[in-house]
């Protein structure tokens, strides 16, 4: 019987258990949680905090979970891995031997060493349900809020607590928000969005030291804050991988099975440096999808199956206050550029060598799956096919008889 | 398993599929009542090009992406059904990000909907097939 150690119980762990499981019912399987809660979906946490969800219904997968799937579930956290015994030992007691071992240990906040922080006293992260339920108790209706990274993380975080806090200001050392998938016009629209709901920004400028409750900004100016949100970035937690031996790049590097470069050894989800078949490179592709496939991808591999991911890119489906935006796929500075704009929204697709390289939808953003398949599938289009792609994303771009396929059989 | 199937020769696009999708999950017993001067949230919708028209409704994949993609575990298979649970779901629409058919939308409330095939309503098979007058959908196995 074979013995599964996964480390990490966040989605990429879900996915790897699922995959085992779908070929093996009998091996062991451990996991091991250095955070003490039953898989949760993290990117609910701005949502918990807006009341649109509650920690039971955040549960990523049903109560019963870990038990329908055999699966122990160890609180604790991982201090060291031993690629020649292959044995993971925990901090404080606890050793785990395994035949195979799929590394789901995620990415944690990046705070860069800024003069003054540890004078902060309401200072946040905003990554895990501990994190949230921390900030959920400073809240305060007559608070300032000054959130560090006008990324994804910094304003859902924003549209999370804007109905429960006095003022909310955004700082960013790109010139515009969203700057890891949206271009300037999108950025602009949101950020328009975003002002309407009451957030300020300051883009172009970021805090450079604090004091008890101000930030100094690299231009000079001094906003003061009741509550300090750091949303800069975030790392792969590649520690433990490179501990083994693992070749590690900006996250632990993978071959499309998800294997490491040790044997035994696979990785999964935000830790993983896995093929973006957008660029055609290896890449972190944090998104929760991705997180999702690779683990099952990996564990159906470390069961004995073949699984590969090859088609894997960038996405992202996001909204603020009611306004959604979807983007995929890559936006190469030599694509042509086509824009369609209304009241509602923006258009903006990225054609290169006859194929859909990216777009980014704001408004409407139904059927926007069509455009990621053609991304993700890199299928080429002729002219004609092109200027369908071009009108509104529908399965008329595609012929008779592929429709017939879609439509007529089993998929 | 039985699944919705398109003949899209036989398709007149007169959108009656729509209509009775929107009736069969309003939770009504009036059709008049449930779609008279509303806007309405089917769970099928008419394409069409060129003078050919068909139906697109979920086509409960074997291997879905929407349900690999849900960002808050609302997605689940059941019994080959795609089901998508409304109390879970946050309206985020990955699953309109990454469905290559177009067939999850988000309904009236924000939430994300896409067709379940009836088995939850009153119809207990798919109203739209029922109400098709030219049988362009039907419900078989295949």
């Amino acid at each position: 019987m074979a013995e599964y150690v996964i480390i990490g119980n966040g989605t990429a762990a879900v996915g790897c258990i699922e995959g085992i499981r779908s070929l093996d019912s009998e091996g062991a399987i451990t996991v091991i949680s250095a955070e003490e809660h039953h898989v949760y979906s993290r990117p609910l946490i701005s949502y918990l905090l807006e009341g649109k969800t509650d920690t039971e219904r955040m549960k990523y997968r049903p109560a019963d979970f870990y038990e329908k799937n055999n699966v122990r579930v160890v609180y604790g956290r991982a201090a060291k891995l031993d690629a020649k015994r292959q044995v993971v030992s925990l901090e404080g007691k606890g050793r785990y031997g395994y035949d195979r071992l799929c590394l789901c240990t995620g990415s944690s906040p990046f705070v860069p060493p800024f003069e003054g922080l540890e004078k902060v006293k309401n200072k946040f992260s905003f990554m895990t349900l501990d994190d949230a339920l921390a900030l959920e108790k400073v809240l305060d209706k007559k608070a300032s809020v000054l959130i560090v990274g006008a990324g994804l993380i910094g304003l859902k975080c924003a549209e999370g607590i804007a109905e429960r806090v006095g003022s909310i200001t955004v700082c960013d050392l790109a010139d515009r928000v969203l700057s890891s998938i949206l271009d300037a016009e999108c950025a602009a629209y949101m950020q328009h969005q975003l002002e309407a709901h009451g957030v300020s920004f300051m883009l172009g400028d970021t805090a450079v030291r604090f004091e008890k409750n101000k930030a100094i900004m690299k231009s000079g100016a001094e906003v003061g804050f009741d509550i300090l949100v750091l949303a800069v970035g975030v790392r792969a937690e590649t520690e433990l991988a490179a501990q083994a031996g693992c070749e590690v790049n900006r996250g632990i590097v993978t071959d499309t099975k998800m294997k490491t470069t040790v044997p035994d050894i696979y990785a999964a989800g935000d830790c993983a440096e896995g093929y973006d078949s957008s660029i055609g490179k290896n890449r972190v592709l944090a998104i929760l999808p991705n997180a999702y496939m690779q683990g099952r991808c990996a564990g159906i591999n470390m069961a004995g199956g073949s699984s590969e991911m090859t088609d894997a890119i960038p996405m992202n489906s996001i909204g603020f206050f009611g306004l959604h935006c979807a983007t995929a796929g890559a936006y190469p500075e030599d694509a042509e550029v086509c824009e369609e704009r209304s009241d509602s929204g923006i258009k903006r697709l990225y054609f290169k060598d006859s194929r859909l390289a990216g777009y980014m939808l704001i408004g409407d953003v139904n059927r926007a799956g069509i455009y990621t398949s053609l991304v993700r599938e890199r299928t080429v289009l002729d002219d004609e096919e092109k200027e369908k792609v071009k009108k509104i994303p529908s399965l008329a771009i595609f012929s008779s008889k592929n429709r017939r396929k879609k439509l007529g059989g089993v998929v | 398993m039985k699944r919705v199937y398109v003949n899209e020769e036989w398709c007149l696009g007169c959108h009656l599929c729509e209509y009775n999708c929107a009736y069969a999950n309003s939770g009504l017993d009036d059709m008049v009542k449930a779609l008279k001067g509303k806007p309405i949230f089917p769970r099928i919708h008419i394409e069409g090009d060129d003078g050919i028209t068909y139906a697109v409704s979920c086509r409960h994949c074997t291997d879905p992406l929407c349900v690999r993609s849900c960002i808050a575990g609302a997605i689940s298979i059941q019994d080959g059904v795609i089901k998508i649970d409304k109390n879970k779901c946050v309206g985020c629409l990955t699953c309109v990000l990454v469905c290559p058919y177009g067939a999850v939308a988000a309904g009236p409330d924000g939430a994300a909907q896409k067709c379940e095939l009836c088995l939850e309503n009153s119809c207990g098979a798919p109203a739209c097939v029922t109400g098709c007058p030219n049988n362009a959908i039907v419900y078989e196995e295949r």
